[in-house]
Formats: C-alpha cells, structure tokens, sequence
C-alpha cells in the first residue's frame, strides 16, 4: 500500500503550481498578483504540512526517498525562502511589461525539485529532483528576457548547467555501473563491502563535482558571478536561498548516507572545495563594484565554511552544516532585499557598491539593517552570524581538523575586509546622491525581521535550532 | 549577595540608552547619554561597596542555560570589579568630552559609545568562554565606527588597521578556545581556571592566546596599529582605547592565559620578559622623537603596558598586583593625557606641538593639571602609577634583575619624554600668537579633569582601596602559578655573618 499522506507538502505544491499555471495563462497580466498571493499560500500551507508524517514515515517508494527530519528541516527553510522569493518580486517586473504571474509558478515548482532534492535517498530521485529545480531555475534567471545581462546569465546558467548536470549523470552511471544500485543505502552497502574500485571513485568524484557546481563551491563557482550578477534581483535572492540549502542539504545527505563508508575518499575533497571556497570567495570579492557580484562571493565563501562542517563528519558536523544553512539563508535574504532597495530617483534599480556612499546618513535604517547583515556574513560577534562559524569549527577540531579551522578562520579575516568595506562606504563616506524610497511594507517588515533574527537577539534561539539541527542531522545516521 | 541581577542591568542600561540615542535630536542624545553613564557609574559605586573582598570569589553570579551549549553566565572577582569600574568611571567623561567637539551625527556617536560600554562590561564580567569571546570581539564593530566616522584625516586607513589586526589575533584565540571547550568539557570560565592541560598542549593555546592578548594589549612588534588609532581617533575615542580596551589585553592574560594554562605562561617568561624590554626602550625612544602630540603619548601607552607584562609574567604577588595597578593607574592618567590634547586641539585645531607653546601664562589651570597628570605618567610618588610600577619593578626584580634593570629604564625614558613634552608645550616662549590668545579651561572641561585628578591621587596615596578587593584574587592565582614561578635570581637572604660561615656563601647580597 503506497502511503501518500508523508509527501503531503510536495503533493500540495505539485498540484497547487499546476493549477496557478493554468490561472496565470488565462488571466495574464490581471491575475499575476493574484496568483503571487496564491503561490504564498501554497508554500505556506506545505511548510505547515510538514508537520507530522512528512517529518517521521522515514522511507518510501522501495527508498527513492525519504521523509525524515532532516528532508523536512530543508523543506522549512527552502519553501518560506521560496515564499520570501516572491514577496521580493512584488512591483518588480511590473516595471518592464513582463509578465510577472508565471514567475510565481516556476518559484512553486523551483521549490517541488528542492523538496525532491532534500528528501531523495536514490540517486534518480536526486537526478530527478534537481533536473526540476534547474530547469525552473534558467527561466528564472532568464526572467527578464529584454534585458540582455538577464538573456546572458540565463544562458550561460543552461549551459554550465547542463554540463554539470552531464558530469552528475555520468557519475551517477559509473556508480550504477560499478554497484549494481542507485540506492544510497546499496552505494554506501558496495562501498562497505570492499576497497573502491577505480570506477567507483570516478564516479564518486564526478558526482560531487555535479553537486559542488549546485552549491557553488569552488572549483565549480564560475557560473555564480556572472548569474547573480544577470539575474533579476529577486531572482538572485532565490538562487542565493533555497536551491543553495537544498544543494548543501543534498550533498551532505550524499556523503553520509551513500558514502558514509567512503568517507577517507570523500572528504579530501571536500576539504579542498572547502578551503578554496573560503579562500577565493574572500579574495575574488576585493575589486568588486557591483553589489550583486560581491553578494556571489560571499555565497561562495559562505558555503566554503558549511562545507568544513561537511568534512568534519559526523552527526556533530552535519548538525553545524544544517545549523549554518539555516542562519546562512536569514543573512543573505535580508542582504538582498536591502540590494532590492537600492533604487535611484527614478525608481530604477542600482547596483553599485559605490551609490550605497554614505546611506547611513540618508537612509539610517536601511544602512542600519544592511551593516548588520555585513557585520554578521563575516561571522563578527555579538551578532549571529559568529554562532554558525563557531559550530562548524568546533566540529571540524573535535574531528581533529586544527589545520583546517586555523586556515578557514584566516580566510575568515581575510573574507571580513570586503564585508567592511560596504560598511565603511555607507557609514564613512560623503553621502551620494539619495535613493528613492521604496513603499513597501512587506519587504520592509521581512528586512527587519531578518535583522532581528541576526542581531544578537538571535542567540536566544540557539537552544531550539540547535536541538532541532541535532535531531535531523540525527535522523541521517 | 542579593537576587538582583545587577550586571544584566549594567549591560542593559547603556544598550537601552544607545538605541533611544538613535532616536533623538543631537542634544538630546547627548543628555540620554550623558545620563545613562551616570546611572552606570552609581551602579558600579554601588557593586564596589557591595563586593565583600573575603567572601566567595565569584560574586554577582548570573547563570542562565540558553541552550546548544550557550549560557548567559555572568559575575566577577576584584579583578574584573576594578576593571569595571574603571571603564564606569571614563564613560560619563567622555561622554563628556565629546560635547561640543562632536557636531557631527551625534546621536549614532552616542549610541556607539552606549554600545561600547555595554560590551566592555560584558566583557569583564563575562563568565562562559564563548560569551566573553562575544563581548570581546564585539568591542571592535563600534571602535571601527567611531575611528572611521568621527577620526581625523587618515581615519579609514586607522579602522581598518585596528579592526583586521585585532581580529586575526582573536580568531586564533577563537580556535584555541574551542579546543579547550572539547577538551575540558566546560565553557565556563571558572572552571576552566582550576583545568589542568596538558603541558604541551598549553603550549600551543599559551600562543594562540597571546596572539590576541598581545595584540590588544599591545606588545612590540603587534602594537603598530595603537599609534594610527589613536591618533586619527576623536578624544574620547582615545580615552575609551586607552583606557579600556587596552586593559583587556592585560585583563585576558591575568584571566586566561595565567590561571588556565601555568606552565605554558612559564615556558614564555623569557620571551615575554624579551618582547616587555623592547617595548619599555624601543617606543619609549620613539615616543621621544615625536611631533604629534598623540603619537607620543600613544607610544607611551605601548611602554607602560610593557610594565604590565612584565609585572603579570613575574608571576609573583607584587608583579601581579603591580600590573593590576599599572593598568588601573594608566587607564586614568593617559586618558586625562589624551584629554589633556583634546582639551588645546579643539582650540587651535593640530596636534603639533612645535605650535604650542608658553601655555602655562594663558593658561594657568590647564598646565596645573596637565603637570599632574605628566608628573603621574611618569610615575611620581603620591600618584597612582607610581605605586603601580614600584610594585611590577620590584615582582620582576624577584624574577630576573636583569628585566628589572632593563624595565627600569623605562621610568628615566618616561620621564624624559614626558617632561619634554610638557616643557614645549606649557613653558618657554609664546611662539605663536594664536595658542597665546587660547582661553584656559572652561568649567566643562574643570568637570572632567578634575575627577580623574582626585583618582590618581586616591590611588597613589590610599591604594589599599585598590587592592582590597583584589588580594584574594591575586593570592589564589599566584597559588596557582606557585609551582611554576621562576626561581629568580635575587632572592636576598640574610647571611649569618663571616665568623659562622662555614664555607658556603649564604649571603650573595648585591
């Protein structure tokens, strides 16, 4: 007897985006805030349905995947991100004629194939789920199809894309090839029983590869620039949230539960991707005039030091990994939505570092809040942003990693002069010229709420974000 | 002990007071302020009167679990009581001396300043590892705004050399402290004193400690960003970093790097009594050299910081109750030096002393205290760095003459520069007509002087007020460090005289 009641929340968006498909082709550009507020709901309501079977059936379908907490620890941070993701679009593609009501659409599936990513024990489903998120993921970023830089970032998104997708697929086959399964738990059993064959640690390698261009570590972090940078700002705040979680989450899942046994021959690599993550995300950012691209960097920095977490091993490890997602995607979301901001006199969006000159004293609030997302993407105490650092380091020290936390807390320093920089252009310099002010409550109550969450307010939910990454990295081994 | 959780309150006080600051009109802010460190500053009297000095050694104690390994655990031992004080006592001063030489963004000037206090209190009272490593490393968000908003012309150059160097030297701490915590199995501070590590491990965590300690405290060859931040500094950010941040470089050997790893600190003594020397000689010949009048007096903090190190490495009761002592004395007197140039840099706007000149005619009030407060710098009896140093000289005399010797030098060194600097500015000729016409102090700037005055006085005649609280605390860690203190080499000992020798030289007196 197939159980469907633990798939509730993917079922509620499957459904839920086809019929808001059909709303949005025929109301058009009508019902475009219509279906946004709907889309909403819909995200809402599956994080509500997480409760309860979804988060406990354990696996399903003969293993393709699994409800357990940790799928639905990612699921409650990917679909609110999701939803976020559109709130952030609000009176943004109004602006150009586009068409602004499929956009929610794509975010509702987006967030199905991160569903599919987070909960897949199987490496088709993983495929699966991935493929669906992509593919939502090149419109998205190809969203705003006459301006050019969005046309560029979304092919150059397919096209790296695909070949990353390539390399999983082939990897994905040589496991299958050399294991005779697709099931992480006959992955982990074939690596178990005897010394990794050659064909095996290709295939190991090239999956990785697959997911590290997905989480955009370093070297498969080239995409990530120039995307972010093409992309529509609320776009980039998708791609910099959720689909970063779900590939972090997916990845981690991976290497614990399919290559747990392998795990000499894993985690080199993901120290290096680790280490150089850091490294490049803090020193590539340096000569950065664009927000958005700079932005890149720290995502690219940011998932470095999820990834020590990775490589410590362990439940620990896995729990400061899920920890730091979680805090990771409240820092970057609010980070965006003060870029969504940054609007010139005409209402039009800038995106230079240099237009935020002086902000403290035109716009205190907006600098206020955008310094404490700095300050806390540095992993600077007293606020937030310092815990998740702390966790993943203890981790990987108690693994026996001292190398590995000295030379990430040096990229850590070397990381916090770019974050300093944008602080000293808002808080030291000659005010520019002021931006517009943007109405709109919404997006100004998540700014704050994200900056509360940061501040050091945040530590008092240590205790039940804490407990809560421990029980669903728990659930993983 | 009462249930009252007043170091919660004294945290409280002042972050409530920063962001009503960020609330008001200039004037208004000023006032909130203004106010608020004088609530916290009664408070800290109070603590003061409160703290029974034979009671248990924690006092105050706040313990409340946040969870996932985080507690909110508070309290303090004379220590940290002094330490708090101190910062107290400086905050309504500069607060004060901000008043009408900050125009600009007042309220955010206040607010960083609230911000500061709270975290500097936090701080010293912090009693779970991780929570003081917070409060620590926070200090550097407002210092970097306050230096880079409100400092002179190279002030982006200054913030950003203070914020990178003491932040490389704290994550290093970081990582020693997450270390500790796996090994010992304990965040908190106090037990963590009474851990044993193993000896090659203190090692390793004496030197990442002393990476960030040193760095704050500062010591040669780490102190080169002392100079530029605080030279581009506001007067009362220089107060702030003189005064206190720099007392938590000494605060964190006294509290960590001594008690928590012994034989660690004592496989160092010598390269700490090496670096302390150069220190005393090397800035205290540049601080010689000098024409700013900032940059001297900045060099001249690096020196008498050097006599805390060495005191707290003597690794004896004078040598740590002197470094105690030193710090307290020298968080007054170079903060009243540092007003003492905001007070004639706001009328004639420079710092170079080859502009001043003759003050002491026009002047009469200022040189008085100017000349307290350079005779107290370099260290005259009757004032409170005197007894300070008097006692690190004699703890390092017990363990190395020759440190003593070269620390020693240190004082004719202070003395030279510091008259110097005081001979230029407030006597010989009046060289230029525009310092001749400036008017001597006005009564806000009588308010903040005079109190720190009547503390340096207090202290060099009465120090026992000082040290009271204090004793315990210094005799349980010199109990702690007793097994691996040096030996010295002048331990003077009454000889039985030549007609009972009986071939052993007993008396080795020099």
């Amino acid at each position: 007897m197939v159980r469907f009641a633990p798939l509730l929340p993917e079922i509620i968006l499957a459904i839920g985006g086809l019929v808001l498909m059909m709303l949005a082709a025929f109301t058009g550009r009508r019902g475009a805030g219509m279906v946004g507020w709907l889309a909403i709901a819909l995200l809402m309501a599956a994080t509500v349905a997480l409760i309860g079977a979804p988060s406990h059936a354990g696996p399903l379908f003969e293993g393709m995947v699994s409800a357990d907490l940790f799928a639905s620890f990612g699921k409650a941070i990917i679909f609110p991100s999701a939803a976020v993701a559109i709130i952030a679009s609000h009176g943004w593609f109004e602006r150009d004629n586009e068409h602004p009501a499929e956009y929610s659409v794509l975010i509702v599936f987006a967030a199905v194939g991160m569903a599919v990513m987070v909960s897949a024990t199987n490496l088709m489903s993983l495929y699966v789920g991935l493929e669906l998120n992509s593919l939502a993921g090149y419109v998205l970023a190809s969203y705003q199809r006459r301006d050019e830089r969005s046309a560029e970032a979304g092919l150059k998104y397919f096209v790296l894309g695909a070949l990353a997708s390539g390399i999983l697929l082939y990897g994905i086959s040589l496991l299958y090839g050399f294991t005779g399964t697709l099931s992480f738990n006959g992955v982990a059993a074939a690596f178990g029983r005897e010394a990794p064959s050659l064909g095996m640690l290709f295939g190991l390698v090239f999956v990785l590869a697959g997911l590290a261009f997905k989480a955009s570590a370093v070297p498969f972090h080239m995409w990530t620039p120039d995307v972010y940078e093409g992309a529509p700002t609320p776009v980039t705040t998708f791609f910099a949230s959720a689909p970063k979680v779900a590939a972090v989450l997916m990845a981690t899942r991976f290497c614990v539960e399919g290559l747990g046994p392998a795990t000499d021959a894993w985690r080199q690599i993901v120290i290096f991707a680790a280490l150089a993550s850091i490294f490049l995300g803090a020193i590539a950012a340096y000569g950065q005039t664009n927000i958005k691209r700079l932005l890149a960097y720290s995502s690219i920095n940011n998932v470095g030091f999820a990834m020590v977490g990775l490589a410590a091993g362990g439940a620990q490890g896995a729990s400061a990994v899920l920890f730091y997602m979680a805090v990771y995607v409240v820092m970057t979301i609010g980070a965006f939505l003060c870029v969504l901001w940054m609007r010139d006199a005409e209402g039009n969006p800038v995106e230079s570092i240099a237009s935020l000159s002086g902000l403290a004293q035109t716009r205190p609030a907006l600098a206020g809040a955008f310094a404490i997302f700095m300050f806390s993407l540095a992993g600077i105490p007293p606020l937030f942003g310092f815990w998740p650092k702390l966790l993943v380091f203890t981790a990987a020290l108690q693994a026996g990693y001292v190398a590995l936390a000295v030379a990430g807390f040096i990229g850590a320093v070397i990381g916090a002069y770019y974050y300093l920089k944008i602080v000293k252009v808002m808080y030291m310099d000659e005010p520019a010229q002021p931006y517009a002010r943007v109405h709109h409550p919404l997006q100004g109550a998540l700014i704050f709420l994200t900056a509360v969450l940061v501040s050091p307010l945040g530590y008092l939910l240590i205790g039940p974000l804490g407990s809560w990454t421990a029980q669903a990295a728990g659930s993983l081994f | 002990m009462t249930g009252v959780p007043w170091l919660t309150i004294l945290i409280a006080v002042p972050l409530l007071a920063g962001a009503l600051c960020l609330f008001a009109s200039a004037n208004v802010a000023r006032w909130i302020a203004l106010l608020a460190t004088l609530v916290c500053l009664e408070i800290g009297i109070d603590l003061w009167l409160m703290f029974n000095p034979d009671g248990p050694q924690w006092q105050f104690v706040e313990h409340v679990a946040l969870g996932g390994g985080f507690n909110w655990s508070l309290g303090i031992d004379g220590i940290a009581l002094m330490l708090i004080v101190l910062t107290l006592f400086l905050m309504p001063i500069c607060i004060g001396a901000s008043w009408r030489s900050i125009e600009k963004r007042v309220p955010e000037y206040m607010a960083a300043f609230m911000l500061m206090e709270a975290l500097m209190i936090g701080a010293f009272a912090a009693q779970d590892l991780f929570l003081f490593y917070i409060f620590f490393e926070g200090g550097l968000i407002p210092m970097f705004l306050i230096i880079g908003i409100w400092g002179g012309a190279e002030r982006i150059k200054a913030s950003y050399k203070f914020f990178l160097y003491t932040f490389f030297g704290s994550v290093l701490m970081l990582v020693a402290m997450i270390y500790m915590v796996s090994v010992a199995q304990t965040t908190s501070i106090p037990a963590l004193m009474a851990y044993d590590f193993a000896p090659r491990a203190q090692t390793w965590l004496f030197l990442a400690f002393f990476a960030s300690f040193a760095v704050k405290l500062p010591m040669w060859p780490v102190h080169t960003w002392l100079p530029d931040a605080h030279v581009q500094a506001p007067t009362a950010g220089s107060v702030i970093l003189a005064g206190v941040l720099l007392k938590l470089g000494g605060y964190g050997f006294i509290r960590f790097s001594l008690p928590m790893f012994p034989e660690g600190s004592a496989q160092f003594i010598p390269f700490m009594f090496v670096l302390s020397g150069v220190a005393v000689v090397y800035t205290s010949l540049v601080a010689l050299v000098q024409s700013d009048m900032k940059k001297l007096i900045a060099y001249s903090s690096v020196a008498h910081m050097a006599f805390v190190s060495f005191g707290l490495f003597a690794m004896n009761r004078q040598g740590l109750e002197g470094a105690m002592l030193v710090m307290l004395g020298h968080g007054l007197v170079s903060g009243a030096l540092f007003l003492c140039v905001g007070v004639i840099y706001d009328r004639l706007h420079t710092r170079e002393i080859g502009r001043y000149g003759g003050l002491a005619d026009n002047m009469p009030g200022y040189a008085l205290l100017f000349m307290v407060f350079t005779m107290a710098s370099v260290g005259l009896p009757g004032t409170s760095n005197f007894v300070g140093e008097f006692l690190a000289l004699v703890g390092t005399y017990h363990a190395s003459s020759w440190a003593a010797v070269v620390a020693t030098t240190g004082i004719i060194l202070g003395a030279a520069y510091m008259l110097w600097l005081y001979w230029r500015i407030c006597f010989g000729t009046q060289r230029n007509a525009d310092a001749a016409a400036m008017p001597d102090l006005n009564a806000r700037e009588w308010w903040l002087l005079a109190p720190i005055a009547a503390a340096v006085f207090w202290m060099g005649i009465y120090p026992e007020s000082f040290l009271r609280p204090m004793r315990n605390d210094i005799g349980r860690l010199t109990a702690r460090l007793e097994h691996v203190a040096p030996a010295g080499d002048s331990r003077l000992k009454l000889g039985r005289g030549a007609i009972h020798s009986d071939g052993h030289d007993h008396g080795a007196t020099h």
